[in-house]
C-alpha cells in the first residue's frame, strides 16, 4: 500500500468537514473519490498535500507518516496537488507556470526534461509557451495545471475536480490523459470528481464520501454497477 | 533650459522616489502590508551607511554596508514582527488596522532608538562627486554630475532587481508567493522564507533610497529630518501611482511624482514643497484610481 | 429593561462626573491640574479616533492635521476679530468638520493603506500651509488667548484650573454626543458597514455616505480637542501639531481599546503620564541626556506595538472576552 490513510478527521472552525475517514490506495492505482458538494472531498484532499491540518487521524506515505506535513515539504515527497478551480498562477506564462512546477529541483537539466515531456503530453501547452496564462482557455488552463503538477516528478497526484466547468469533449481528453498517465508512469493517482460517471469509468477504485464519511469503498466498476451508488451519483 | 533644468532634476529626485516605491511594493507583494516603518528603515540603514564612511571612508563601501544592514533589518522585522502580528491580531475590530499600527509603532521605535544612540543632531555624508551643475554653453545647470550618478546607480538597481525577477528562479518564487501564495507551496516553494526576502530587498531598496536622497540633499540628516518624512510619503505615493503590485509600476510612479512636484516648484511656487505630493495623490486617486498600471483589486483591498 | 436601558443618554452619570471633576480640582495641586486639563483634551481627542476607526473602520493618520485646522480658525477669530470664546469652540468644531469631510470624500473611496498614507500625506503637508498666509503667523504661530477666569469664581481661582474647567466640560459634553451618537442608528450603521461593506449595502445602508459622516463628526471632534490644546499652550504653530500627535493619538486610541470608548480615559492618561514616567526611569538609569529626551517616544511607540501584538483589542474588551469564555467554561462544568 503506498498511501494510507487512518481514522483522519479535519475541522473547519466547529465543523467537522472530514469524519474518521480511512482508506489504503495501492502503488500505480487511480482511486476516484466521489461524493455531493459540501461532502468534504476537497478538505480531504487539502489534508493529504498538507494545506489543512488534520484534527486526528494519521496520513502514511511510502511508510512514512506525513501527518501535518507542510505541503512544500510534501512536493519534495512526491505528492502533487492540482487544488480546486483552475489552479494556475494568471500573472505568469505558460511556461513559468510549469517551470514553477520543479522550481526546487534545483537542477535545470531535470526541468529542461520534464518540460519537453509535459509539452508532449499537451502539445497545445507548447503552442503557448510564451503566451500569459490568463489568455489560455478552461481547458488549457487544467492542462497547464496538470502539467505544473507533473514538473515535479510526482509519484502521488492529486486532482480537485479536473473537469470543473469544462466542455464534455474536454472533460473526456483530460480524463482520457489521467487515465493514461497513471498507466504509463506508474502514477498513484487520488482524483476527486463531482462527474462521478466519467471519474468511475477510469478509476480502479471507487471511494464515497457523504457527510465527511466515507460510506462506500469498492472496486469502481463494481460501484458503476451499485443500484444504491446509481441512484445517488449516477443519477439513473 | 529651465525647462531641461527642471526635468532633470524631476527625474533625479523621481528616480529616488522609485526606489522607495519599490520598497512598499515589495512589501505589499510579499505581506499584504504597507509598510510605514519604511522611511524608519532607510533612516537607520543612513545611519549604518554613516558609520561605514566614517570608519572605511568611502562612499563605495557605505552603500554596500547601508543595503545589506538594511536587508537584515528588515528581514528580522518580518520574522519577529510581522509573524507575531499574523499570530495575534488577526481577528475582531482592530484586524484591518493591526499592520498599519504595528509599523508606525515600529517607524516610532526606529526613531527614538536612533536619537538614543547617535543623538539628535545633524550628521553629515559627503556625497563621493561635486553637486555642481554642468556647464553648457556657459550656462551652468542644476543637473550634476553627483544627479548623474545617483541616476545610473538608480537605474542600474532596477536593471538588476529586474533580471533577478524576470530570469531567476528566486524571482519566479517572489512572483508566485506574491500571487498565489497556495500554488507556490503546492509547487515546494518555502513561502514563508521568500516572504522574508522580499522585506529584506524592500529594506536594501530603502538603504540605497535613504543615502542617494541624503546626499542629493545638502548631505545632512537627523532622526526628525524632514527629509525622511517627506521619502515616506513621496515613496508611498509613487507606489499608490504605480498600483502597489507592481514594480514597474513603482518605478513609472516615482518619475511621475518626481517630475510632477519639480514642474510645481519651478513653476507655481516652492512654498508647495510638503503639500503638492498630497495634492497630486488625490488628483491620483480622483482620475485614476487603478494607478498607472491597472491593478484589478483597486484600493479597496 | 434592557431596552430602555440602551435608550437611556446617561445625562446623569456625565453630571456626576462632572460634579466630581469640579470638587477633585479643588483639592490637587496645579500641576495635577495642568495634566487634568490635558488628559481632557486627549480624552476628546482619542474618542474622535475611536469613533472614526473603531467604529467606522477608517484609519487616519491626519487627526493631528484637522486639530490644526481648529485650532487655526480658533485663534484667527480670537486674535483678529476678538470673538467670544465660546463661539471661537464652535467655529473650531464646524472649520474641521468641514476639512473632514472633504477629506472624508476622499476616504470614502479608500481603504486601509489607501486612506492610511492619504492622511499621512496630509498630516505631513498641511501644517507647513501655516507659511503661505501670513494671517496664520508663519512658524512662530498665533497666541491663543482665552482670558482670565471669571472673577465671580473668586480671586484665587488659578487660570490653570480655568484651562481644566473648559477642558473638563468640553470632554464631558463630547463623551456624551459621542456615546450617544455612537448608539444611535449612525452608531449601528457604521458598525454594520465595518462588518461587512457589501452586506451592509445590501441592507440598504449607504456605506460611502455613512463613510463620511463618521469623518466629519470625528473631525469636528478632533477640531474642538485642537482648539483646547491650543488654549492649554497659549499659542497655535506648526509645530504644535506634529506627525507624533497623530501618532499618540492613535497609540491612546488603541491603548483604550479601539472600540471600547468607555476605555478612552485608560489611553489619556497613559498618555500623559508617559513622560513623568520616563522621567523617573530615565533618572533611576541614571541615563544621558540624549535617552532622557527619547525615553517618552520609545514608550509610546513601545507601547503601540506591545498593545496591537498582545492587546489587540483593548484592556476592557480583553477582559470582558475572558469573564465571557470564563462563565462559558463554568457553566459547561455545571451542565
Ligand atoms: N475554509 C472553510 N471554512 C469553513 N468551512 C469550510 C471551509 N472549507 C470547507 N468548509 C466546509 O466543510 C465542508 C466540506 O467542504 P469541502 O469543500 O471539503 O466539500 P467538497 O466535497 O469539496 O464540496 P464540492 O463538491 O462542492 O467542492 C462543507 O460543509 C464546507 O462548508
Ligand atoms: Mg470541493
Amino acid at each position: 500500500m503506498s498511501l494510507n490513510v487512518s481514522n483522519l478527521t479535519v475541522h473547519h472552525g466547529a465543523i467537522c468537514a472530514v469524519n474518521q475517514v480511512s482508506l489504503a490506495v495501492p502503488t500505480g492505482t487511480l482511486a476516484a473519490i466521489i461524493g455531493a458538494n459540501g461532502a468534504g472531498k476537497t478538505t480531504l484532499l487539502r489534508a493529504l498535500s498538507g494545506l489543512n491540518k488534520p484534527t486526528s487521524g494519521v496520513v502514511n506515505w511510502m511508510g512514512q507518516t506525513i501527518t501535518a506535513e507542510k505541503p512544500e515539504k510534501l512536493v519534495r515527497m512526491g505528492i502533487s496537488h492540482v487544488s480546486e478551480g483552475k489552479s494556475v498562477i494568471p500573472e505568469l506564462t505558460v511556461r513559468e507556470n510549469l517551470e514553477l512546477g520543479a522550481i526546487w529541483r534545483k537542477d535545470g537539466k531535470e526541468m529542461k526534461e520534464s518540460l519537453d515531456q509535459v509539452v508532449t503530453i499537451f502539445p497545445r501547452l507548447g503552442e503557448r509557451i510564451t503566451q500569459r496564462s490568463d489568455t489560455l482557455s478552461g481547458g488549457e488552463r487544467q492542462m497547464l495545471a496538470i502539467g505544473r503538477a507533473i514538473m515535479s516528478k510526482p509519484k502521488l497526484l492529486l486532482l480537485d475536480e479536473p473537469s470543473l466547468g469544462l466542455a464534455p469533449l474536454v472533460v473526456e481528453q483530460i480524463f482520457q490523459t489521467i487515465r493514461d498517465l497513471t498507466t504509463q508512469m506508474r502514477l498513484t493517482v487520488v482524483l476527486v470528481e463531482q462527474n462521478a460517471m466519467g471519474a468511475l469509468k477510469i478509476a480502479d477504485l471507487g471511494i464515497v464520501l457523504n457527510l465527511g464519511k466515507v460510506v462506500a469503498v469498492d472496486h469502481a466498476q463494481v460501484l458503476i454497477q451499485d443500484p444504491a451508488v446509481r441512484a445517488a451519483y449516477l443519477g439513473y | 533650459m529651465q525647462l531641461l533644468n527642471t526635468l532633470l532634476i524631476g527625474i533625479t529626485a523621481g528616480s529616488i522616489y522609485s526606489l522607495m516605491a519599490i520598497a512598499f511594493v515589495l512589501v505589499w507583494r510579499s505581506t499584504r502590508v504597507v509598510n510605514f516603518a519604511q522611511a524608519g528603515m532607510a533612516l537607520l540603514s543612513t545611519y549604518f551607511g554613516y558609520e561605514a564612511v566614517s570608519r572605511l571612508g568611502s562612499f563605495w563601501i557605505a552603500l554596500p554596508v547601508a543595503m545589506i544592514g538594511g536587508a537584515l533589518f528588515a528581514a528580522l522585522v518580518e520574522l519577529v514582527l510581522m509573524r507575531l502580528l499574523v499570530k495575534h491580531a488577526s481577528s475582531g475590530p482592530i484586524a484591518g488596522v493591526a499592520p498599519i499600527i504595528a509599523t508606525l509603532g515600529l517607524l516610532g521605535v526606529i526613531r527614538s532608538v536612533i536619537s538614543m544612540i547617535w543623538g539628535g543632531q545633524d550628521l553629515r555624508i559627503v556625497a563621493p562627486i561635486s553637486n555642481n551643475g554642468f556647464t553648457i554653453n556657459g550656462s551652468t545647470l542644476v543637473f550634476s554630475p553627483l544627479k548623474l550618478l545617483v541616476l545610473v546607480v538608480v537605474v542600474v538597481l532596477l536593471i538588476l532587481l529586474s533580471i533577478l525577477f524576470q530570469k531567476t528562479n528566486l524571482g519566479l518564487a517572489l512572483r508566485a508567493s506574491a500571487h498565489a501564495p497556495e500554488i507556490a507551496r503546492l509547487s515546494g516553494v518555502r513561502v514563508d522564507s521568500v516572504r522574508t526576502l522580499g522585506w529584506a530587498l524592500a529594506g536594501a531598496a530603502g538603504a540605497v533610497a535613504g543615502l542617494f536622497q541624503t546626499v542629493n540633499g545638502n548631505g545632512n540628516f537627523s532622526p526628525d529630518s524632514i527629509d525622511f518624512s517627506l521619502l515616506l510619503v513621496s515613496g508611498f505615493i509613487a507606489a499608490v501611482i504605480g498600483g502597489l503590485d507592481s514594480l514597474l509600476g513603482a518605478v513609472l510612479g516615482g518619475l511621475f511624482l518626481g517630475i510632477s512636484i519639480s514642474f510645481v516648484l519651478m513653476y507655481i511656487s516652492s512654498g508647495l514643497f510638503f503639500i503638492a505630493p498630497f495634492v497630486i495623490l488625490l488628483i491620483v486617486l480622483f482620475v485614476r484610481p487603478q494607478g498607472i498600471i491597472g491593478v484589478k483589486a483597486g484600493r479597496r483591498a | 429593561m434592557h431596552k430602555s436601558k440602551k435608550q437611556s443618554t446617561h445625562l446623569p452619570l456625565f453630571i456626576l462626573g462632572g460634579i466630581v471633576l469640579v470638587i477633585l480640582s479643588g483639592i490637587v495641586d496645579e500641576l495635577r491640574v495642568y495634566q487634568g486639563a490635558t488628559i481632557a483634551v486627549y480624552v476628546i481627542a482619542i474618542s474622535s479616533i475611536i469613533l472614526l476607526t473603531g467604529y467606522s473602520g477608517q484609519v487616519s493618520l491626519g487627526h493631528g492635521a484637522l486639530m490644526a485646522v481648529g485650532a487655526y480658525a480658533a485663534a484667527v477669530l480670537r486674535a483678529e476679530f476678538n470673538v467670544p470664546i465660546i463661539l471661537c469652540f464652535i467655529a473650531a468644531v464646524l472649520a474641521a468638520a468641514v476639512g473632514g469631510t472633504l477629506l472624508g470624500a476622499a476616504a470614502a473611496r479608500l481603504s486601509g493603506p489607501y486612506l492610511a498614507g492619504t492622511t499621512l500625506a496630509l498630516a505631513i503637508g498641511l501644517p507647513s500651509l501655516a507659511n503661505q498666509f501670513p494671517i496664520l503667523g508663519g512658524e512662530q504661530g498665533l497666541a491663543f488667548d482665552v482670558g482670565f477666569p471669571p472673577l465671580a469664581l473668586g480671586e484665587d481661582f488659578t487660570q490653570y484650573k480655568w484651562y481644566f474647567w473648559i477642558a473638563a466640560l468640553a470632554a464631558l459634553i463630547s463623551m456624551w454626543s459621542v456615546r450617544n451618537i455612537l448608539n444611535s442608528a449612525y452608531g449601528r450603521s457604521w458598525r454594520a458597514g465595518r462588518g461587512n461593506e457589501v452586506a451592509a449595502q445590501l441592507a440598504g445602508i449607504n456605506t460611502a455616505r455613512s463613510k463620511v459622516l463618521a469623518f466629519t463628526i470625528s473631525a469636528g471632534i478632533a477640531g474642538l480637542a485642537g482648539a483646547l490644546l491650543a488654549m492649554t499652550i497659549g499659542t497655535v504653530s506648526p509645530s504644535a501639531f506634529p506627525l507624533a500627535l497623530s501618532f499618540s493619538l492613535l497609540t491612546g486610541a488603541v491603548l483604550s481599546g479601539i472600540s471600547t470608548l468607555g476605555g478612552v480615559i485608560i489611553g489619556s492618561v497613559v498618555l500623559v503620564a508617559i513622560p513623568e514616567i520616563a522621567d523617573v526611569v530615565a533618572h533611576r538609569l541614571g541615563s544621558s541626556e540624549s535617552v532622557t529626551t527619547n525615553l517618552p517616544g520609545l514608550i509610546v511607540s513601545g507601547l503601540l506595538i506591545l498593545t496591537v501584538l498582545f492587546v489587540p483589542n483593548g484592556p476592557v474588551e480583553q477582559h470582558r472576552a475572558r469573564k465571557a469564555k470564563h462563565e462559558a467554561a463554568h457553566n459547561s462544568t455545571k451542565k
